[in-house]
């Protein structure tokens, strides 16, 4: 039960805090914090208990939940699942410390953090479609009022487009599961997802119907790709992050943009791997344009909020990357098979370490943010390093974690990510290598022009950042250093994932 | 128990009229009180059933004779499916008074005619013996039509008559047919189990006709497209407990005359007109969601989404399979629900604040500040009518379609199209009404009365229902399942066209 638990846990305390008395916002701000802690340690005893040389689900539930419709009530987790329920569970407390300042209502803010984090949780362990797909929108709900109450000026425009955009792939997926569910033979129709990959393994029913087949991979991808965002559904993304108060970016970057690469790995490569083949190249060209373009956009923005999302977008791009090319049959070439692990290892690592790296970074926005009287422009700063040496150390770290400096978190994952592509996809890998180099020219500017230079005269007594701030920070750039020196921490767990994924292929 | 449903509701109208005019008060919590004690009956009568006949068989709360020349007796009883109707007429009835509270104009005749209304919709779920299901079904008729005539606004005479004379038409068709049956079955007996073991000797020449007039004559009240057009008027004339009521329960009375007379009783004429039935109900269920999609009326919004999710019900029944039969029933508990919250938002919570209705002009109100609660009721009620899952909607259209699928494979993605369309009406209601860009300014948002504790406790009891029975449907699909595999069902699946 410890899955039902850890999932349950943050919605429970959500609707405590909701209900206690509006004059207690303090109380609730602290139960709410106390919660996400209480959940942290039970994901870190997930990962105690966790075993790494079993190859897949563990910690599994089961129960029937809706029998006339064969719907059940599952949850597991494997390697991919497990680092997944950590990270959101190490983003969470981060981002509530991060709004620890929040004025309006810190007590609703602080439990639709935790109802957005079991939602997190929920997607990343449920086993079944419809029990999956209700936690996703769990995780959607609340996501838009976090932006749409405490945002920026443009919030509700862009809470409204997050959610009609998020919704309308959604929907999209829904309905195609729905058409997956009911083209399947009576006796065998199931939601559960481990079924639905041995059945398109099986080859007896999606490759009878083509057209079908791929109509309903394609209503499956949309719903993913908008949420990732991939190149061109990716329109929503910087206004939904730049408007979003600090916290709740961070938890959006950090954890719920893994919702979308995640789906990639469990639904669409075990349950299409026939259209994952057919569709590779198109698939690859809009990989490439959302590394390369992105990067491109956040060299032309003069906001450094929106320089951070287009650089989220452009770190998730690698991320399809790999998994698109990783899809290629091997016919049983070891050099390629050693590619697609590697590849694939490295977009679940690129996943763990964009998280923490993001998340930061967008935590160190939030602070300029806030001692620049909500000035953010890019030339609104110059020389802060002077006076406060300990932020822009701190935030350079994230900075080049973010560009992927080696012995740092953010290498491991684009390093094997690209080892296994330029042989896999080499063209497609080529392409994207500017994306690698204008994502160092913008990371670098950002560091240039707000840390170095003249210092205006208005930021001379610019406060360095205090005790706490640094405790907040502390326990992250610990991670990004830790992570980065010894990937193998995530890789150990992530790989029996990995051969589980290409053993299905 | 099951029967204090009904003496209940009658009682509280009889001592509603006993009480002095003049005085809200007593009068508000007169109605709240019958209605809480008709939904705690309900419920007693849904343990006193499982621990009888179960939900497989109709379990006696009263059965004497009443007219014994002509057998008709009083007999009440229910099944799973009547329980569920039951339970839902007890919610809804609970959740109206709650969002009439406001009712300051002859408060106390409000609430005797809205007693009235409950009971008769009680009555007609719970009576086994057809004829007494008449009578009732009769009686739900004249309060209908004063809560409108009296406590409506836009157009409400039109309103009113329109939805009466379409009543009428429809229970004057009903009682041509249930004669014609109750003539050859050897004219002894009312009984729907009675007649229903006759329903293979009844010629398939018969059955035709009489299946058709009977049905068509109860499915004018649940929207069957193309004898829907009360409803929209009906329901935007009608004061907003009455408009609940009309799309909460008033539409289910059809539904389940339908399915409980006219496919019980002609089996035979059912397989001849399944098909004709199925097309009108998809098409009702994608005319429906498109004109939803263009009205700028609000409360219209609602009306024709009400035509468009009542289609599902119809096309659930006509998939004669046992999937889409419980996706019907179902479905019919969870309209019931949601349409009834979404009207007492739009009805109650913004129509008796703003005193408009015009999508246009709520847009400049900025709504989603001015009233959150509200706002967050229909982002939640929403997402149920849509049919998300989490929400009873979900468990119900899923079924219907997926039994769709099987008899008609065609219509079955036509209505998955309406699913799409209802997802787009509701999402421009919602922001048109809450989330546009309206006035941003503090000074300019229009002063409203905040949501009120009645109102807030009836949102919370509906939300709560869907709630509980998308994330636990077995609760009512235990009920259901039983039932349709009951003898007095196998008629429907065995029957094959002849």
């Amino acid at each position: 039960m410890m899955l039902s638990l850890l999932t349950f846990l943050p919605l429970a305390a959500g609707v405590v805090v909701a209900l206690l008395n509006p004059a207690r916002q303090k109380l609730g701000r602290n139960l709410a914090f106390a919660a996400s802690l209480l959940a942290l340690a039970l994901a870190a005893g997930l990962g105690a208990a966790f075993d790494h040389a079993r190859v897949g689900m563990q910690f599994i539930e089961s129960f029937s939940w809706v029998p006339s419709l064969k719907i059940d009530y599952e949850l597991g987790v494997d390697g991919l699942g497990l680092l997944m329920v950590l990270l959101s569970a190490l983003v969470v407390p981060f981002a509530l410390l991060a709004s620890w300042k929040i004025e309006h209502n810190p007590k609703l803010y602080f439990s639709l953090v935790l109802f957005l984090e079991s939602g997190l949780f929920g997607v990343f362990t449920a086993q079944n479609f419809i029990h999956w797909f209700l936690f996703w929108e769990l995780s959607l709900i609340p996501a838009f009022f976090l932006i749409k109450i405490w945002g920026g000026p443009q919030r509700t425009s862009a809470a409204c487009q997050f959610f009609i955009y998020t919704m309308v792939g959604s929907v999209a997926m829904l309905a195609a599961f729905l058409a997956l569910y009911a083209s399947n033979d009576p006796a065998t129709r199931t939601f559960n997802f481990a079924q639905l990959a041995e059945a398109a393994n099986g080859r007896h029913w999606l490759a009878s119907h083509h057209v079908l087949a791929t109509a309903i991979f394609f209503g499956v991808f949309l719903g993913l790709a908008v949420k990732v965002p991939l190149v061109p559904f990716h329109t929503w993304l910087p206004a939904a992050y730049t408007e979003a108060p600090t916290g709740t970016a961070m938890i959006l970057t950090g954890a719920m943009s893994k919702m979308g690469v995640y789906g990639f790995l469990r639904i669409l490569w075990p349950i299409f791997p026939v259209q994952m083949r057919e569709w590779r190249t198109p698939m690859l060209v809009l990989a490439a344009a959302t590394i390369v373009l992105p990067a491109a956009a956040a060299i032309a923005q003069k906001d450094l909020k929106r320089m951070v999302a287009y650089a989220s977008i452009n770190h998730l791009g690698y991320c399809l990357l790999g998994i698109f090319a990783a899809a290629r049959l091997t016919d049983g070439s070891t050099v390629f098979a050693n590619d697609q692990a590697a590849a694939l290892n490295g977009v679940i690592v690129q996943m763990f370490n964009h998280g923490l790296t993001a998340a930061a970074l967008f935590y160190f926005v939030g602070l300029i943010e806030q001692r620049g009287g909500s000035l953010r422009g890019l030339d609104d700063f110059g020389g802060l390093r002077r006076p406060a040496p300990v932020f822009c150390g701190l935030m350079g770290i994230a900075l080049f974690a973010s560009l992927g400096l080696p012995g740092l978190n953010g290498f491991p994952g684009e390093f094997l990510i690209f080892k296994g592509a330029l042989h896999l996809a080499s063209r497609t890998a080529l392409l994207s290598i500017p994306g690698l180099l204008l994502t160092a020219v913008f990371l670098l500017a950002i560091l240039q022009r707000v840390f170095s230079g003249p210092l205006p005269a208005k930021w001379s007594g610019w406060p360095d950042l205090t005790t706490g701030e640094r405790l907040i920070a502390l326990p992250v750039m610990a991670l990004i250093l830790a992570l980065g020196l010894f990937p193998q921490l995530l890789t150990g767990v992530a790989n029996p994932a990995v051969m589980r994924l290409l053993g299905i292929f | 128990m099951l029967a204090w449903t009904i003496y209940i509701s009658f009682l509280g109208a009889a001592v509603l009229m006993l009480l002095p005019a003049g005085h809200p008060r007593p009068a508000r919590w007169t109605a709240l009180l019958a209605a809480l004690a008709g939904l705690a009956c309900a419920a007693a009568g849904v343990a006193d059933c499982r621990h009888h006949a179960g939900f497989g068989a109709f379990t006696d709360a009263v059965n004497a004779p009443w007219i014994a020349e002509l057998g008709i007796r009083f007999h009440l009883a229910a099944d799973g499916i009547s329980l569920v109707l039951v339970l839902l007429t007890g919610l809804a009835a609970v959740a109206g008074v709650l969002f009439s509270w406001n009712v300051e104009n002859r408060t106390r005749e409000f609430f005797a005619f809205y007693l009235a209304l409950i009971g008769g919709v009680y009555g007609v779920f719970l009576s086994v013996d057809l004829f007494l299901l008449f009578v009732f079904y009769e009686m739900a008729i004249i309060p209908k039509y004063f809560l409108i005539a009296v406590w409506g606004s836009t157009r409400r005479e039109y309103g009113a008559m329109k939805l009466a004379i379409y009543s009428f038409v429809g229970s004057a068709m009903v009682l041509v047919g249930l004669m014609a049956a109750y003539v050859m079955a050897g004219g002894r007996t009312f009984d729907l189990v009675e007649l229903a073991r006759h329903a293979n000797s009844f010629p398939p020449a018969f059955q035709n006709w009489a299946f058709i007039v009977v049905f068509v004559g109860f499915a004018i009240l649940a929207g069957l497209w193309p004898f829907h057009t009360w409803a929209p008027t009906g329901h935007v004339a009608a004061p907003t407990a009455a408009s609940m009521l009309l799309a909460g329960v008033v539409m289910k009375l059809g539904a389940y005359g339908a399915l409980r007379v006219a496919m019980t009783l002609f089996p035979v004429g059912l397989h001849t007109w399944q098909n004709t039935i199925a097309v009108l109900a998809v098409v009702g269920i994608v005319y429906g969601a498109l004109v939803a999609l263009v009205q700028q009326d609000f409360k219209y919004v609602i009306g024709y989404s009400s035509v468009s999710h009542m289609g599902f019900v119809l096309l659930g029944l006509m998939t004669l399979t046992q999937i889409g039969l419980s996706g019907a029933v179902l479905q019919m508990f969870s309209h019931g629900i949601i349409a009834g919250l979404l009207f007492a938002v739009v009805g109650r919570m913004v129509y008796d604040r703003t005193h408009t209705r015009d999508l246009g002009k709520l847009q400049a109100m900025n709504l989603s500040q001015v009233l959150p609660f509200a706002a967050m009721t229909f982002v939640v009620g929403g997402a149920a009518s849509m049919g998300l899952p989490g929400f009873s909607g979900f468990i119900a259209e899923l079924q219907v379609l997926v039994g769709a699928w099987q008899s008609f494979p065609a219509l079955a993605i036509l209505a998955a199209v309406g699913i799409l369309a209802g997802i787009a009406y509701t999402l421009r209601a919602m922001v048109k009404a809450f989330y546009a860009e309206g006035a941003v300014e503090a000074r300019d948002l229009p002063r409203l009365q905040p949501i009120t504790v009645p109102e807030r406790a009836g949102a919370l009891l509906l939300l709560g229902a869907t709630l509980l029975v998308g994330l636990w449907p077995q609760l009512l699909l235990g009920m259901i399942t039983p039932a349709l595999n009951s003898p007095l069902m196998q008629p429907l699946w065995k029957a094959g066209p002849p």
